[in-house]
């Protein structure tokens, strides 16, 4: 095996490759690209999962009266009953949607995937600083992953208080029904937490300590810069929400009362601790995405990010609102209004670095050189979709309006177009954008292409409506609208959706087949298939065990494309040497 | 500029400190979160149920545990001692050292599983017998943070087992000090850790 040895100073140093066995190559791997596909992997098996209990809420919903769910036999009883889904499983639906996508989807598939695989294949370096610690983060997944699965099973069904755990609702079994699911999923919280926070001081270690030579901070790539604040987000909220999810599995199990009001405990103090964690985890969630889009719009505009700088520094706002506006989530839990205002304006705030960054994405496309292959059709989708979450999200803030559109359908799609609007178009882009680094062949651009196009329209079907069907007042987890005066006449609106939907999950089929084909059926890709200038291109696709025989020397800034003083191509590769090149780039 | 980095020679990057010393920052750093996240909970928590507190010593034996954070603080001066011994290369200071720690750590956990099973068998809270983490706020909150705190302890003291044993070994020397300067540094959080944790739960 190729041992990495971690020297005094810091840096690694390759060995000779030797044989591995089978499961320490591929199973209990330390290399940081095999750890990022076997995160791959279990990503895109949860982000099918969560869209299955999605399409079952989507039924529910469109037709609550009707009954007869299509293979509903196949359900036990305490699920769905002739033919009906239960309003007890329907709870358990809404709350491990969100839950197993934000947490066993999304997050883990932004940053276990691409910090791992990215880091330090841009920063130039062999590995991770700590490659074992590494793959205890993601070996730290699957019993959360396991867990989360089970629970559906156990007696009283799987988690149902929502994803937000809303204590007394999540803390006392007999207001929910659920026991033993509730507990099973905090305890996978806590493995989540685990996981992520091994893997931060990995990916924060790595980027302070183990950047090749020349790789100055203002050269690193935008994704870098993205997928560094992310860790430190997640290094400093994740265990906030660990001791908090403990508590609360106290509350549950051995009789504590933290969270309990009948023994003098505070049901607002875990949403103050929730949404400590939950509104940096909104950025958690995002800012990845910002990254792979700000390097899938240069590379496919062939220029470079416009305004680096303010990029970097937005990044950087972004991340520090975000610690100081939890608040925002919580307007109707009669907080003082002068507490208020001030969640207010700080959550405005944030307007100004993701205009900034908005624009700048903009303004790199501006008179470029457009290559529409998949990736960067993906990318310039999330740059839409993130401007419509983001003005929705202005609303929100503004505390009158929010109060209206409280826990209505208003807030579902607001929250989906950021997270599937936006970190998913995001992921889609880098997948396809990544796909021929990690294993040597690129994805099938017809396919890519029809899977952009059905994913772009009928996600705007499905959840453009939901802002009107918030606003007439429908409540957010409800399992049956009919019964209601003021919804009267918003079912076929629901009904369209629902079809919508099933659509778009289907759709997702049409990826993983181009993805698993693509495997053995894609297109040669070469090392660098895009012409790009960041690190990970300039060595062998997929690359070996170690990423380089020598370590690369940086010599330019990430995004170098149109480069006047080049003259046969229009690119300028980090690692090249100026004097080769072009004599007169080096004094750059 | 880029000229002086030649092929052969890899220049100096990254920080001038060792990786595994800006991990273990870092991840101590996540560590304060965690600790702020209980300590906080219980600030709010006792301001909101002030009268459900005992006073200062009527449950919690304060001597023996005052003995006890006496132990912690000795065990973090050993740590040190031992580090400084490595530097020195010298070996039976670095045996003595880091064998004390452990000891002085283990007995830290002793004394706590002593005093845990003297509330929870002995003493009575509100009039049923026994404190224990259900008895109200105060002993949920007691239990979770000297809890949590003693866990860390534990893996503390796993960890300098296991650097005694290398010690024995003759793993450690001048030339290999990182990895009693990154326990160390673990070692004194969790110490300092504790010293908040007496003030706040056993001295206010």
């Amino acid at each position: 095996m190729a041992t990495i040895v971690a020297e005094a100073t810091g840096q690694a140093i390759l060995h000779e490759e030797h044989e591995q066995s089978f499961l320490r190559k591929y199973i209990f791997s330390t290399d940081h690209k095999v750890i990022a596909i076997q995160f791959l992997i279990y990503t895109l098996f949860f982000l099918m999962i969560g869209g299955l209990l999605a399409m079952l809420m989507r039924y529910q919903i469109a037709w609550p009266a009707r009954g007869e769910l299509p293979l509903g036999g196949i359900f036990p009883e305490t699920m769905v009953a002739s033919g009906y889904i239960l309003p007890e499983f329907y709870n358990a639906l809404v709350t491990m949607h969100g839950s197993v996508m934000v947490f066993l989807a999304i997050m883990p598939m932004l940053v276990g995937v691409w910090a791992n695989y990215l880091i330090p294949l841009q920063l130039g370096t062999h590995d991770m600083a700590f490659p074992r610690l590494n793959m205890l983060s993601f070996w730290a997944m699957v019993p959360a992953g396991i867990l989360t699965l089970a629970s559906f099973f156990v007696l009283g069904g799987a988690a149902g208080a929502g994803w937000t755990l809303y204590a007394p609702l999540s803390a006392r079994p007999d207001l929910t029904g659920v026991g033993l699911g509730q507990v099973l999923w905090l305890v996978a919280l806590v493995f989540i937490g685990l996981s992520s926070i091994l893997g931060s001081v990995n990916y924060i270690t790595t980027t302070i300590n183990m950047r090749a030579p020349g790789m100055t901070w203002m050269r690193m790539p935008l994704t870098i810069w993205s997928l560094f604040i992310t860790a430190i987000l997640a290094l400093l909220a994740m265990p906030v929400l660990s001791a908090a999810g403990i508590m609360l599995i106290f509350d549950q199990t051995i009789g504590t009362s933290f969270f309990l009001p009948e023994g003098g405990g505070q049901p607002l103090l875990w949403q103050h601790l929730f949404w400590f964690f939950g509104h940096p985890e909104v950025y958690i969630l995002i800012l990845p995405a910002m990254g792979f889009t700000s390097e899938i719009l240069s590379v496919g505009s062939r220029k470079p990010v416009f305004g680096y700088t303010a990029m970097v520094l937005a990044l950087v706002s972004i991340a520090f609102l975000g610690f100081i506006v939890w608040g925002h989530h919580m307007f109707q839990s009669g907080m003082n209004p002068t507490l208020g205002l001030a969640f207010t304006v700080s959550t405005l705030f944030i307007a100004v670095p993701s205009a900034i960054k908005t624009f700048n994405w903009m303004g790199t496309m501006w008179r470029g050189n457009l290559q529409l292959h998949s990736a960067m059709l993906f990318a310039i989708g999330f740059v839409a979709m993130f401007a419509i979450g983001g003005l929705s999200g202005v609303f929100m803030a503004s505390t009158p309006v929010d109060i209206y559109i409280h826990d209505t359908y208003f807030i579902v799609a607001h929250i989906h177009y950021v997270l599937f609007g936006g970190s998913l178009f995001a992921l889609f882009g880098a997948i396809y954008f990544w796909y021929p680094k990690m294993f040597g062949r690129l994805m099938n651009e017809t396919m890519g292409k029809i899977h952009f196009w059905l994913t772009f329209i009928l996600f705007n079907v499905v959840f453009f409506p939901m802002h009107g069907v918030g606003m007439v007042g429908m409540m957010r987890r409800i399992y049956d609208s009919t019964g209601y005066a003021h919804l009267q006449g918003i079912e076929d609106t629901n009904a369209l959706i629902t079809w919508a939907a099933f659509g778009l999950f289907a759709s997702g089929f049409l990826f993983a087949f181009n993805f698993f084909w693509s495997l053995k059926k894609g297109k040669k890709a070469g090392a660098n298939p895009w012409n790009a200038t960041t690190l990970e291109w300039q060595t062998p696709s997929p690359p070996k065990h170690g990423n380089w025989e020598e370590i690369p020397v940086v010599y330019h800034g990430p995004h170098e494309y149109s480069h006047p003083d080049v003259e046969d191509k229009d690119w300028l590769a980090q690692n090249e040497r100026p004097d080769v090149v072009s004599p007169a780039a080096g004094s750059h | 500029m880029a000229h002086a980095a030649t092929a052969g020679r890899v220049p100096e990057r990254g920080l001038d400190v060792y990786t595994q010393k800006v991990g273990m920052w870092v991840f101590l750093c996540s560590e304060v979160m965690f600790f702020a996240g209980l300590i906080g909970s219980y600030v709010v928590l006792r301001f909101g149920a002030a009268d459900t507190w005992a006073e200062p010593g009527d449950v919690l034996n304060v001597p023996v545990t005052a003995f006890n954070t006496f132990l912690l603080i000795c065990s973090s001066v050993t740590m040190v001692k031992a580090f400084a011994a490595a530097q020195e290369g010298d070996q039976k200071g670095i045996k003595l050292w880091l064998l004390s720690t452990t000891v002085l750590g283990a007995t830290f956990l002793g004394v706590q599983v002593y005093e845990y099973t003297e509330l929870v068998l002995h003493r009575s809270w509100e009039g049923s017998h026994g404190f224990t983490p259900a008895a109200g706020l105060y002993g949920a909150t007691f239990f979770t943070m000297t809890g949590f705190h003693g866990f860390h302890v534990l893996l503390g003291v796993i960890c300098l087992a296991w650097a005694t044993i290398r010690a024995w070994r003759g793993h450690w020397g001048a030339d290999n000090t990182h990895g009693i300067e990154v326990l160390g540094l673990y070692w004194h959080f969790v110490d300092l850790v504790w010293i908040i944790l007496f003030t706040i739960v056993y001295l206010i």
